[in-house]
């Protein structure tokens, strides 16, 4: 293991004192303070109201949710990686055979059933990573609530219904087979 | 010198009809007649390979198990060998690498297995095996146990420099009720071509076409059928082969493998039991030479689902006017128990069937003693052996109860137990996983009716379930662990998998039960009874019930011959196979 020696600041005597910084401190409060007073500037949010959705970052990691592409194929294919990697055992597949007078049919297999309980999910992504056909991301919900347990297992429609229709993946399936 | 000479590796090893052979610089020493691939595997390294079977012949089609290998130089007219220090002669690496699969060891053989050469020689094959091949294995269900995905990751280049379009081929084709083949997965290897014509000699696969289009298919106007065809699934080293049965029903890596036995016949073909949360998901052959070699019938391998099926009890029934109602399981055990002792002698029976373990006939044997109990029967099960691995003797534990009970006319004894039950002399009967109005077992609805009390302990709700006064929920072979004893004598061990379902109990635990109600003590587990039974028989006296190998142990010889197994040794002693 190689070490690294970080060097630290030396401090002076005037900030050796710090009453000097805790009265920088105080006086960018008390400016806050006063502007919110005056109506001039507002800090807080009422929050179920109000939201901040527009000013999520593209990144956000919200309710993981299926997606179906342009041509409404659902994407998923029941390979059972993300239930695999899933740190929090979130989510449960059951696969099952496309029958073949489905006009997907030489995709082979989908999930009869894909749950992801919202109790346990911790948002960490790591499905969105692992999956090879890009079915399934992180959307931007994040108030996801029920008055049961059973409530916050989302099934394979309202995983659906979060995840809509994503465009421009790469299609694999549609090519001669 | 002729006494230096005859100290030369080279003739000690021919004495032992061995040779001495060179793998990455250490010298090791083989018997005759061994394939290099296997003498590698032997001295702890890994050759690749898709192609080659230990119990099939070796076309070296893949190409993938090249290695490098070397020969001592042919001398020129006159010249003397030069030996080494340690008495080998010089090796001259040939220029190009060479099929490890069917080469044989010989004396002096120099390999190397790790060089530049054979790497890229690995790089080449796997490059042209992943060029045709399709981007499937999200919905493969080979997946996760699949040799190219292996390999690829071993010996392969990341990504690929094909271009062009891959082949198209055949997929989802039907070519037998059990087995589904999809070709453009197919790699060419002939597994299941060579095991179809070798072992199950009954040659339906054949190869069409040629080049980059070799298409693998059935003969025309025949289907794979045959009821060893499942194994063709199990030797495919690529998803091309996959089982109905168990297609897209579960990932792989999902499963907890179980070392056990399978129970439908006397053979008691070893098997890896493949769960999950308490499910069976599928069943697969387990290598033993001595009993089933690689391979399982597909009747046999399939015959697990009743285990989850509609009729599986989950609970323990008491008759209560004419239904019954479910009871908590002391109370049915208590019943049962009272029953039995409060019996008149002579009054009482017990069916005892030849499909529970030692331990729990050992324990049913106890019950009997405890309770006075003197007629005891089995059910036995003849059928046709199949020339292959399935046994005439459909009970997976003949042999045990023969040992434990030492009833030698098992019919007989059934025939009189039926008698008494019709003349009214037995009046309460204990059966032990067996379903009395079986045609095997011969008794009718108007039999059981004559009892005054009936108790059944068994896994699923049937016929006789259905008259009991009392049914107790019992455990399938899955749930089970104990010992059993095969047709040839062989001592194996079932392994419990899954735990059973809802209040079912293992018939191990019924028979505790029973044996703590009627007062007597009870032992401690499974391997407790075991050492018990071992004891009472001089042939298991050293064994306890963890120290049975995974592979069992030959206790007695019977006679009795398993016929694929023979023919494997036969082809074994011609050279055909290295086994």
């Amino acid at each position: 293991m190689a070490y690294i020696k970080i060097k630290r600041p030396r401090l002076g005597l005037f900030e050796k004192l710090y009453l000097p910084a805790l009265i920088k401190g105080l006086r960018i409060t008390l400016g806050h303070a006063i502007s919110t007073l005056r109506g001039k500037k507002r800090e807080t949010m009422q929050y179920p109201e109000e939201k901040w959705d527009d000013n999520m970052p593209e990144h956000y990691r919200g309710a993981p949710a299926l997606v179906t592409d342009e041509q409404g194929r659902e994407r998923c294919v029941a390979c059972q990686l993300c239930e695999f990697i899933c740190p929090p055992r979130a989510i449960t597949i059951l696969p099952e055979e496309i029958p073949t007078e489905d006009k997907w049919a030489k995709v082979e297999k989908r999930p009869r059933k894909f749950e992801i309980d919202m109790i346990r999910c911790i948002y960490c992504g790591l499905c969105e990573e692992v999956c090879p056909e890009q079915a399934i991301f992180l959307r931007k919900d994040y108030a996801i609530t029920g008055l049961t347990r059973e409530d916050m297992v989302h099934d394979k429609e309202k995983l659906y219904e979060i995840g809509g229709v994503r465009t421009g993946l790469v299609n694999k399936w549609n090519e001669l087979k | 010198m002729p006494v230096e000479e005859a100290l030369l590796p080279k003739d000690l090893a021919a004495a032992e009809g061995m040779v001495n052979v060179q793998i990455n610089g250490v010298w090791h020493r083989f018997p005759k007649g061994t394939r290099l691939i296997e003498a590698i595997g032997k001295s702890g390294d890994e050759v690749p390979h898709y192609c080659y079977h230990p119990k099939l012949s070796s076309p070296g089609n893949c190409r993938m198990c090249m290695v490098e290998i070397g020969m001592p130089a042919r001398l020129a007219p006159g010249a003397e060998p030069t030996y080494d220090d340690e008495g080998y002669l010089p090796i001259q690496w040939m220029p190009r690498p060479a099929i490890s699969c069917a080469t044989m060891v010989s004396e002096n053989l120099g390999v190397r297995t790790k060089s530049t050469l054979v790497e890229e020689a690995r790089h080449g094959v796997m490059e042209f095996l992943l060029a045709n091949h399709p981007l499937d294995c999200p919905i493969c269900d080979q997946a996760g146990e699949c040799r190219l995905q292996e390999f690829a990751v071993g010996h392969g280049r990341g990504g690929s420099r094909f271009v062009e379009q891959k082949t198209k081929k055949p997929k989802n084709v039907d070519i037998g009720p059990r087995i589904r083949l999809d070709d453009e997965r197919c790699i060419m290897c002939s597994r299941c071509i060579r095991f179809m014509d070798e072992v199950a000699m009954d040659p339906v696969l054949g190869f069409s076409e040629r080049g980059g289009y070799t298409t693998l298919g059935v003969h025309p106007g025949r289907k794979l059928d045959h009821n060893y065809g499942l194994n063709t699934v199990d030797i495919c080293p690529v998803g091309a082969l996959t089982c109905n049965d168990f297609r897209f029903q579960m990932r792989v890596w999902f499963l907890k493998e179980t070392p056990s036995i399978d129970t439908n016949c006397g053979t008691g073909i070893n098997t890896v039991i493949w769960t999950r949360n308490d499910q069976v998901y599928r069943i697969t052959p387990r290598e033993n030479n001595d009993v089933n070699s690689c391979w399982m019938p597909d009747s046999h391998r399939l015959n697990f689902h009743y285990l989850h099926g509609q009729h599986r009890l989950t609970s323990s029934l008491v008759r209560d006017g004419d239904h019954h109602r479910s009871a908590p399981s002391h109370n049915a055990a208590g019943k049962v128990a009272s029953a039995l002792k409060s019996a008149p002698k002579g009054t009482a029976a017990l069916v005892v069937s030849s499909r529970l373990t030692n331990e729990e006939m050992f324990l049913a044997k106890r019950l009997a003693e405890k309770c006075g109990i003197s007629a005891i029967a089995t059910v036995p099960r003849e059928g046709e052996a199949d020339d292959y691995l399935v046994a005439a003797d459909r009970n997976p534990n003949t042999q045990g109860f023969l040992r434990i009970f030492g009833d030698q006319d098992r019919a007989a004894t059934l025939q009189s137990l039926r008698d008494d039950v019709r003349s009214g002399k037995i009046r309460t009967l204990l059966t032990l996983q067996e379903d009395l109005l079986a045609p095997e077992a011969g008794f009718t609805q108007d039999d059981l009716e004559k009892l005054d009390f009936l108790a059944s302990l068994h896994l699923l709700d049937n016929g006789t379930a259905a008259a009991a006064d009392v049914v107790l929920a019992g455990s399938g072979f899955p749930e089970n662990r104990g010992s059993m004893i095969n047709v040839t004598g062989r001592l194996q061990r079932l392994n419990r998998a899954i735990n059973p379902p809802g209040e079912a109990l293992t018939n191990w635990e019924w028979l505790a039960t029973l044996l703590r109600e009627t007062g007597a003590d009870v032992f401690d587990g499974e391997a407790a009874a075991f050492k018990a039974l071992a004891a009472s028989d001089e042939l298991w006296q050293d064994l306890t019930l963890a120290r049975i190998p995974d592979n069992g142990i030959q206790l007695y010889e019977t006679g009795i011959k398993i016929p694929l197994v023979e023919r494997e040794r036969e082809r074994i002693a011609r050279g055909e196979i290295n086994g």
